[in-house]
């Protein structure tokens, strides 16, 4: 068996994608993947808030109607709302911009949006087992090793360490599903609390496995902003998702 | 796509990485094969060349010094500003690593930088030998450091 990893730089972000399988230099490979990355950067054209022309800025600046936007950004949109309600509220689509005036944001979501919709450009590759790594959200899956241990299915996610960025907390394996973390003290305040207005700064980190990375990374944000108690709300809504505090 | 594989001279300022390699593994050592070390030495060559396919492992003579080659990452944009890194790669080592660019224009960076900066190598080591596929962190868009080194950690497939 081989792999062969590519990189590109999209969404501001490094994302790699690696590939497992008997013939990973084929063109159905390389073709899957191209159009992988593809669908990553017309998500970037259209959610980019560092875009000045991006679908999402012109909704913030009120250019253009949520009507008229694209079905994927409406998609998105959709989306959103059902995190906030699943969430109780503590993932929100709102965020403060430069200004501190509340805007429209799906960034939260965006991402693992993205990479779960690029993700299935691959999933069903013949023979073969990938693992797309999104800026730190990592979706993996694949058509080979339909049994458990089979060989080349299994990937080992390191959860790094947030007090000590240095370490692997933990490893994941898992042959298919996502990984996403959420975290303030790697770079500060960033995660936004919509029940407070304000900014998180805490040390530790949430992570969340489960089946889809969108909702592992809604949640993992939820989980890491919200209050004690939404953790019992998780387990009672998120089946087959897991969640692992740091 | 664009594949292009650049080993770089210090004086260019960016360089698109879009990186493809294999390399052949068995189920079992699959993290195994990712394994670096970090050596004290440094390198004092530089090559320069580039191909279009994959990204071959620079020669490794048993018994003369090694040479070493010099990546260096895509811009990263972060909301901070520009972020660069560059990694030195001596046989399958990487000897060094460092930010070519990173904002320097407020309180905030400043501490970013002053602790991105010194983990990089030590980061790199840790990462490899815990033998794993991937690393899902709090890292998200803005801190374009670890990222990169991510990338070049990916791109390298060291």
């Amino acid at each position: 068996m081989s792999r062969r990893a590519w990189v590109e730089q999209i969404m501001g972000m490094p994302i790699s994608i690696h590939i497992r399988g008997d013939d990973v230099d084929s063109p159905v490979v390389s073709r899957a993947v191209e159009d992988a990355f593809d669908l990553l950067r017309e998500a970037d054209r259209l959610f980019s808030t560092y875009q000045h022309d991006s679908e999402v800025n012109r909704i913030r600046r009120g250019e253009l109607d949520l009507a008229q936007a694209d079905p994927l950004v409406r998609q998105v949109v959709e989306a959103c709302q059902q995190a906030q309600e699943l969430t109780q509220g503590a993932f929100t689509d709102q965020l403060p911009d430069a200004d501190g005036v509340l805007r429209f944001n799906p960034t939260g979501l965006v991402k693992g949006w993205a990479a779960e919709r690029a993700a299935s450009r691959l999933a069903d590759l013949p023979a073969a087992s990938f693992c797309l790594n999104a800026g730190g959200d990592v979706v993996v899956g694949g058509t080979i090793g339909a049994a458990p241990g089979g060989p080349g299915s299994t990937w080992r996610v390191g959860v790094e360490d947030p007090r000590d960025r240095a370490r692997i907390a933990e490893v994941v394996e898992l042959q298919h599903g996502g990984v996403a973390t959420s975290g303030a003290a790697a770079r500060g305040a960033h995660l936004y609390d919509p029940a407070t207005g304000s900014f998180v700064d805490r040390e530790g980190s949430v992570t969340v496995v489960g089946p889809n990375l969108m909702w592992a990374d809604v949640w993992a944000t939820a989980l890491f902003v919200g209050p004690a108690s939404l953790s019992r709300r998780f387990s009672e809504v998120a089946a087959g998702y897991r969640m692992i505090s740091l | 796509m664009r594949r292009i594989v650049t080993v770089i001279l210090s004086t260019i300022t960016t360089v698109v990485l879009l990186f493809s390699y294999h390399t052949s593994t068995d189920s079992t050592t699959v993290g195994g094969s990712r394994v670096v070390q970090l050596l004290a030495s440094s390198g004092s060559t530089s090559r320069s060349g580039s191909s279009n396919g994959k990204a071959s492992s620079p020669p490794q003579p048993s018994s003369a010094p090694v040479a070493s080659s010099t990546f260096t990452g895509e811009v990263a944009e972060t909301q901070w500003g520009p972020v660069q890194v560059q990694i030195t790669v001596q046989g399958r080592t990487i000897v060094k690593s460092q930010a070519l660019q990173y904002p320097q224009g407020n309180g905030r960076d400043w501490q970013i930088n002053s602790y991105a900066l010194p983990v990089l190598d030590q980061e790199v080591v840790q990462r490899q030998s815990a033998a794993i596929d991937t690393v899902s962190g709090a890292t998200v868009t803005s801190d374009g450091y670890l990222q990169s080194l991510q990338s070049a950690i990916d791109q390298a497939h060291l």
